[in-house]
């Protein structure tokens, strides 16, 4: 949950970018981190395995400017996707402000996508969250690969909301502002109705 | 007690008084920084030898931390772990859980002990924990008095939209 505080006048949101293991969730972090100018960031921390497998978390603080004279800060983390590590991602998603889903447009990751994204809303109902009613977008990533699903396709069986959906490669970057964009709107909506 | 999904808002008020505890926290305990953060990795207040500390990603583990060792307990059947100790070659970690939601940070070394810092933390946190009691009962009272003071209510897709410009 935001975190306002008039003392200092800042909001702080917590925004959690979710999904199947290697769908590019950090690299969406990254991307970001590189693309950001240095005052409106802060160091980005990856646990990560030595092979580079994000073990709990990578947490990136951004500074995005002023709404109404208060500073807003957004702390983007992202979850580890692999399947055994379902006890610390749920962690993660405590006190979520909006969530990105990132799916993984290959084929063959078909079955992983929905996996995930049951798993996400299992594990949100458990911290007492009904990702109906948070701040959600989807991410179709790595749509520059030959293999890839069709949106269509993806969007059928992954968004039945319609929530905002986005096509993107975060390897180049594409789509990946965008995203973060869209979801942070959300979130900010949200604020603006007391939620 | 705080509920783990009610937001946190902060008032000018209590964070002074949420200030003047740690400062004092500080000075008895002879420490040599002390940090307030919320359980979702918010920093709320930090004061001591900071300059040089990298606070935001300290909250951030230091909630990870916490939240990783309350899944350890409850699958021992703990409700959570209140107290953590780091000890390092010169720098310790005293990091205790206050009200439920609010996790309490002490930098020491050996210019201090732990068991003054865990004697001084439990005074210490008895008088948050009021500080804190006191601001969910605001935060509950300004959000039914009316919604029109929000500061938000009122910001506009333009706002939002440049903010990434």
């Amino acid at each position: 949950m935001s975190f306002i505080n008039y003392a200092s006048r800042e909001i702080n949101c917590k925004i959690v970018y979710y999904g199947p293991g290697l769908c590019g969730k950090t690299t969406n972090l990254q991307f970001i981190y590189n693309k950001t100018a240095e005052e409106a960031k802060g160091k980005m921390i990856s646990l990560a395995t030595e092979t580079e497998r994000t073990l709990f978390f990578d947490f990136l603080p951004l500074a995005l400017g002023e709404i109404r004279g208060f500073k807003t800060r957004f702390h983007l983390y992202t979850v580890p996707g692999q399947v055994f590590y379902d006890a610390s991602r749920k962690l993660i998603l405590k006190g979520v402000d909006g969530v990105v889903f990132v799916a993984d447009s290959q084929e063959e990751r078909f079955d992983a996508n929905i996996e995930s994204l049951e798993n996400l809303k299992d594990n949100l109902e458990e911290q007492g969250f009904d990702l109906e009613k948070l701040p959600f977008v989807i991410q179709y990533n790595k749509r520059d690969l030959p293999n890839v699903s069709s949106v269509e396709e993806l969007s059928n069986l992954l968004n039945p909301r319609k929530v905002p959906e986005l096509e993107g490669c975060a390897m180049t970057g594409e789509g990946v502002f965008e995203t973060l964009k869209a979801v942070a709107k959300l979130v900010l909506n949200n604020l603006k109705k007391g939620g | 007690m705080l509920g783990p999904q009610s937001s946190l808002v902060m008032y000018d008020e209590e964070y002074q008084r949420i200030l003047q505890l740690l400062e004092k926290l500080l000075r008895e305990a002879n420490s040599k920084v002390i940090f307030l953060v919320d359980k979702n990795g918010q920093l709320i207040a930090a004061t001591g030898e900071t300059e040089n500390l990298d606070t935001t990603s300290l909250a951030s583990l230091t909630a990870g931390n916490i939240a990783a060792t309350g899944g350890l307990a409850k699958l021992i059947g703990e409700k959570e772990f209140s107290i953590l100790f780091h000890e390092g070659e010169k720098d310790n970690i005293h990091i205790s859980i206050i009200g439920g939601r609010v996790i309490l940070v002490v930098i020491f070394d050996q210019r201090s002990s732990l068991g003054l810092v865990r004697l001084r933390v439990k005074k210490a946190s008895n008088e948050l924990a009021v500080v804190f009691e006191d601001l969910v009962n605001k935060t509950e009272q300004e959000a039914s008095s009316s919604s029109a003071s929000s500061p938000f209510a009122e910001i506009t897709d333009d706002d939002i939209d440049n903010l990434f410009n």
